[in-house]
């Protein structure tokens, strides 16, 4: 059923969001820290053992995958909800701060993503697919 | 028309899907018969929605932009922490853990060189427009890592209202310009491989902005750059008032 994918995608960002929460209480910040991240990790782990164990069939894996095709219109909500005002009207010691800091970083990005040895690019994927 | 709107604004979330269709529908219709889908339909539905928060911020004055029209209450829930969250965990599914263990070391390394990189220029910012005083400094350079960073920064160092707040337009800057400039400069850096989107992630650090930036690019990267990215803002109310606010007291002499 369906739900059943749900339900596992439910429980597996609650679980990662109490693991963060924890952490970030054990290093006293006021922050969750890595939450999703270890919601993420225990989805793959979780849906891997599942599915080899013929436990997680396909109509299943349609409750994460609804969800996942979801991702884009949920990001342009989210857009729609920025405070893009007060990111406008910052000034111009805001303006610098935040470009100067997201150019910088995207400068080390090739340098970061070489070590080791670059990887190949993922194949093309035609729209249709995407969405 | 008042029975209208109470119907619509009470059924906020299912009003939200109907404008956030109409909304990709357009821009894809545009992505199509105006850059032959060249440019993505989802980079210019994230720009359009951008826009959107733009005109809905000045139109209430508010923070949350569309989400503060009544009407529009629904894109809050649609686009809130919540399943925005949600849907990056389900793109996750399928994702090769040896992928994420073959490029654990890049995301860590990522993640402490965008910390200390971000808080660097913030603070050197700061410093140009005359504020010499580590703990002014310190925010700015949290605001540049995250607009969360900032003032959880700014609060337990004890900044002033005026430079939290400017920490906060700081990493909103950082969140927009992710967003929006993602799709643009992936082809300049490389960022095509998933190992790529976890140093991107952890670089950039802004969920929001990796998010949307992602989305735009290509979605299979989404949930390696969300990956590092959640530990980001941990990691700088971590780091911010701790260590790198002693790093710039140091540098400053009190």
């Amino acid at each position: 059923m369906i739900i059943y994918g749900v339900a596992v995608l439910a429980g597996c960002l609650l679980a990662g969001m109490i693991v963060g929460d924890l952490l970030g209480v054990l290093l006293g910040v006021e922050a969750n820290v890595g939450g999703v991240g270890f919601a993420m990790l225990l989805l793959i782990v979780l849906t891997d053992r599942m599915r080899r164990a013929g436990k997680f069939p396909p109509h299943s894996a349609d409750g994460v995958l609804f969800w996942s095709a979801m991702y884009i219109p949920i990001v342009v909500a989210m857009a729609s909800t920025q405070n893009v005002v007060s990111a406008v009207s910052g000034g111009p010691i805001a303006l610098l701060a935040g470009v100067g800091a997201t150019v910088a970083c995207w400068a080390l990005v090739p340098v970061l993503s070489r070590l080791g040895g670059a990887e190949e690019p993922l194949p093309p994927i035609s729209e249709e697919a995407e969405v | 028309m008042e029975l209208i709107s109470e119907v619509l604004i009470k059924n906020g979330l299912l009003f939200a899907f109907l404008v956030v269709g109409a909304v990709m529908w357009a821009s894809y219709f545009l992505s199509h018969k105006l850059t032959n889908g060249r440019f993505h339909g989802s980079a210019v539905a994230i720009i359009a929605g951008l826009v959107l928060a733009y005109i809905g911020g000045l139109f209430t004055g508010g923070s949350k932009g569309m989400a503060d029209i009544p009407l529009f209450a629904g894109l809050g829930i649609m686009g809130g922490a919540m399943l925005r969250d949600f849907a990056i965990v389900s793109t996750a599914y399928g994702v090769d853990l040896g992928e994420i263990r073959r490029s654990g070391l890049v995301g860590v390394l990522s993640l402490i060189l965008g910390i200390f990189i971000s808080f660097i220029v913030g603070a050197v910012i700061a410093l140009m427009f005359g504020y010499t005083d580590a703990v002014s400094m310190t925010t700015l350079g949290a605001g540049a890592a995250t607009y969360i960073v900032g003032p959880v920064t700014g609060t337990a160092l004890g900044a002033s209202s005026e430079i939290v707040a400017l920490s906060v337009a700081a990493g909103l800057v950082k969140s927009v310009l992710v967003m929006i400039g993602t799709p643009f400069i992936a082809p300049l850096i490389g960022l095509n491989n998933p190992k790529a989107a976890m140093a991107y992630g952890g670089l950039m650090g802004t969920t929001s902005g990796v998010a949307g930036g992602l989305a735009a690019t290509d979605k299979r990267l989404v949930p390696y750059g969300a990956m590092t990215a959640t530990f980001y803002t941990g990691l700088g109310c971590l780091l911010g008032p701790s260590v790198i606010y002693f790093l710039i007291r140091g540098v400053m002499g009190g």
